[in-house]
């Protein structure tokens, strides 16, 4: 196989990406195997899948997972309770099991014509059997319905990101079949190219003012949650319309609310940091 | 190819197996990578499934392609002395207030810092200082920070990345977060049908329909849910004070984990006597007795403690050291009790140094199965309370 094949993944304008992510994301093309992404909440997980199908031309299938999403829920799903009914009150041909086979997202992805882009979100939310259960299905592509005697097979085999917040662990046996690829919190570098991709038009200064209070923030060991990404540009975001300056004064901070986000740790902040102003009994934290 | 650097790795103790080790091969057969910088990247994305193993990859990585043994092993002793809580009191204050200033991260890298300077002066220098840079204190190799200086991609040395260790923070057998905690907690369940019934059971639906004659009868039944009862006692003495930060993070994972059916938690001092503290401050109490007359003997019993005392804390019927009066029986006794009511119990010690070797640590350990606190430990532990006797 040929570099060219091998670099098929770029990045995409609006998601900026480390080298390691970028070779990672590619190993997995070539090897034709389930990449599994893992890292803090707000560091861009989810959003990877959307760049490479950006940056690739291809459609994006995304399966949600939820504590209660099972694994054949993402092959198919035989509505037998349609289908009593249907024969109770015989609005269709009931005989023709195939009109109550519904494909769920891995099985799309596996019947489309176009080699598709299918993210398995949050895999770790759902039971701890769940990665067991996917296991052959990703490693062959393929599944069998029993019901309609049918084999469902891969028609080009799709590029599956797969995310995880760490909330359980991972069995073995499936991470052996994965690439894994852990999204480091960005040094101030890559911060900077994150931000401008967001707010090309951004000044100097506020994103200087902005980057210092924010890393300042996130060295305070003790929060439960500490902001991230997202919230940093949710908040420039929110600086930049109101024209403040990112600059903590007296330990101040406006709009701390869109940076942290639970209430123990906004209340270990004020306690903590924010020199009180004679006369002002509560702070604020979603003006300034 | 690189067959060796298999075996660093798992000598390393990155569980590596040879299903990964063959996609590993085939992915250098397809000509994935043009330099040691990729192969590094490549080799870590295949072969190390979770970021707690980065820092070994890192080491073994380092050990490999720079064909030099490293001295971390000896460095780690001295980090882990340097951590160990028990340690501080040798410390002269001004180096305590120095130590509280930094954070633990800063206080690791600025030791060693120390010490390579102190082996430049010693040796004269080796690789890691002559590579480091200009200047023995700002950036060696270690320092992060060196790194960024070398420059974007492809000018740094994928051994100088792993020389970096960035991910010592994420080892598994040194930190413990409240997500790790919570990980490991999770893991206690089992899972029985109860509440109510509004689960739709298919098979039984239509078996009912069919005997109704294709006339619809619904059949439900009740959802499963986990029945574990966890019973969280731990030791508030003067002893546990360096752990208490370990014990409140352990305490605030099983407390906002919704999942167990019931969940109680109780403080003592040193060992249990006659009464468990349900606040410690506040001396407010419940007495033993009561307690094991309530509690069903199915809760899972979770002790953590150093179990360090004096021997006759332990033994003796008048031990406690906090309430001189008439007791029922000794705090060795009381254990016993807990032992024959409750069919799970373990304990957790957060102290993993040569205390452990001291008498009435080994005693208790006798009647209950102790495990270190840490997520490894944790694990094992949790392990034990599900399986049955």
């Amino acid at each position: 196989m040929t570099q060219k094949h091998f670099d098929q993944f770029k990045g995409s304008s609006d998601y900026v990406i480390s080298d390691a992510l970028k070779n990672a994301v590619n190993v997995s093309i070539v090897l034709q195997r389930p990449l599994l992404v893992r890292g803090e909440p707000g560091t861009g997980k989810t959003l990877l899948a959307h760049s490479i199908a950006k940056s690739l031309g291809k459609k994006l299938i995304v399966w949600n997972i939820k504590s209660t999403t099972k694994a054949a829920e993402g092959l198919y799903v035989y509505d037998t309770v349609q289908r009593l009914n249907d024969s109770r009150f015989g609005d269709r041909d009931v005989s023709e099991i195939k009109h109550y086979i519904k494909l769920g997202k891995l099985g799309q992805a596996f019947n489309s014509p176009q080699q598709e882009i299918l993210l398995i979100d949050e895999i770790d939310k759902a039971d701890l059997e769940f990665p067991n259960d996917l296991l052959n299905e990703l490693d062959e592509m393929s599944f069998y319905i029993p019901e309609t005697n049918e084999t469902i097979s891969a028609k080009q085999r799709p590029i599956v990101i797969i995310t995880s917040n760490n909330e359980k662990e991972l069995p073995d046996a499936f991470l052996r079949r994965c690439i894994f690829h852990y999204i480091e919190f960005p040094d101030p570098q890559l911060m900077e190219d994150i931000i401008r991709v967001h707010f090309p038009d951004i000044k100097n200064a506020l994103l200087k003012d902005a980057m210092e209070s924010f890393y300042s923030l996130r060295k305070i060991g003790d929060f439960r949650k500490k902001p991230s990404t997202s919230e940093l540009i949710d908040w420039i975001q929110a600086l930049m319309a109101s024209g403040l300056d990112g600059k903590i004064k007296d330990g101040e901070i406006p709009f701390l609310g869109t940076l942290i986000k639970k209430e123990t740790d906004i209340n270990y902040y004020v306690s903590h940091y924010v020199r009180r102003k004679p006369g002002s009994r509560d702070y604020n934290v979603y003006g300034n | 190819m690189f067959t060796p650097f298999f075996y660093t790795l798992q000598e390393r103790k990155v569980p590596v197996s040879i299903t990964e080790w063959m996609i590993l091969m085939e992915a250098l057969s397809k000509g994935c990578i043009n330099n040691l910088n990729e192969f590094y990247y490549l080799a870590r994305a295949i072969l190390v499934k979770s970021e707690t193993h980065f820092d070994q990859y890192d080491i073994a990585f380092q050990e490999y392609f720079n064909g030099i043994a490293p001295p971390l092993d000896f460095t780690e002793e001295l980090l882990s002395w340097l951590t160990d809580p028990q340690n501080r009191p040798q410390l002269t204050p001004e180096e305590i207030a120095a130590i509280k200033k930094m954070d633990i991260e800063e206080l690791m890298k600025e030791f060693e810092k120390r010490l390579k300077e102190q082996k430049e002066r010693h040796d004269g220098g080796n690789y890691w200082i002559g590579t480091g840079g200009t200047s023995p204190f700002g950036h060696s190799g270690y320092n992060p920070q060196g790194i960024l200086v070398g420059g974007p991609g492809g000018m740094r040395s994928a051994v100088r990345i792993a020389e970096a260790r960035n991910f010592r923070n994420y080892r598994s057998d040194m930190t413990l977060d409240v997500r790790q905690i919570k990980v490991a907690l999770k893991q206690l369940r089992q899972l029985n049908r109860v509440g109510l019934e509004d689960e739709l059971d298919l098979d039984r639906t239509i078996d009912a329909t069919c005997k109704n004659a294709g006339e619809l009868e619904f059949k439900w039944r009740r959802p499963r849910k986990n029945s574990i009862k966890l019973l969280l006692i731990m030791d508030a003495g003067g002893s546990m004070e360096p752990y208490a930060n370990l014990c409140s993070q352990l305490f605030s994972a099983a407390n906002s984990l919704s999942h167990f059916r019931s969940f109680k938690y109780y403080y003592f001092h040193n060992c249990p006597y006659d009464v468990l503290y349900s606040d410690i401050y506040q001396r407010k109490g419940e007495n033993i007795e009561r307690l094991l007359k309530v509690l069903e003997p199915d809760y899972k019993v979770i002790f953590v403690g150093d179990a360090c005392m004096a021997y006759s804390e332990l033994v003796d019927r008048y031990g406690d050291l906090y309430f001189h009066g008439y007791q029922k029986m000794s705090g060795l006794d009381r254990l016993r009790q807990f032992k024959l009511h409750f069919t799970h119990c373990v304990w957790l010690n957060p102290e993993t140094s040569a205390l452990r070797n001291y008498p009435t640590v080994q005693m208790v350990a006798k009647l209950f199965p102790m495990y270190d606190l840490t997520i490894d430990g944790l694990n094992m532990a949790v392990k034990k309370l599900v399986t049955k006797r």
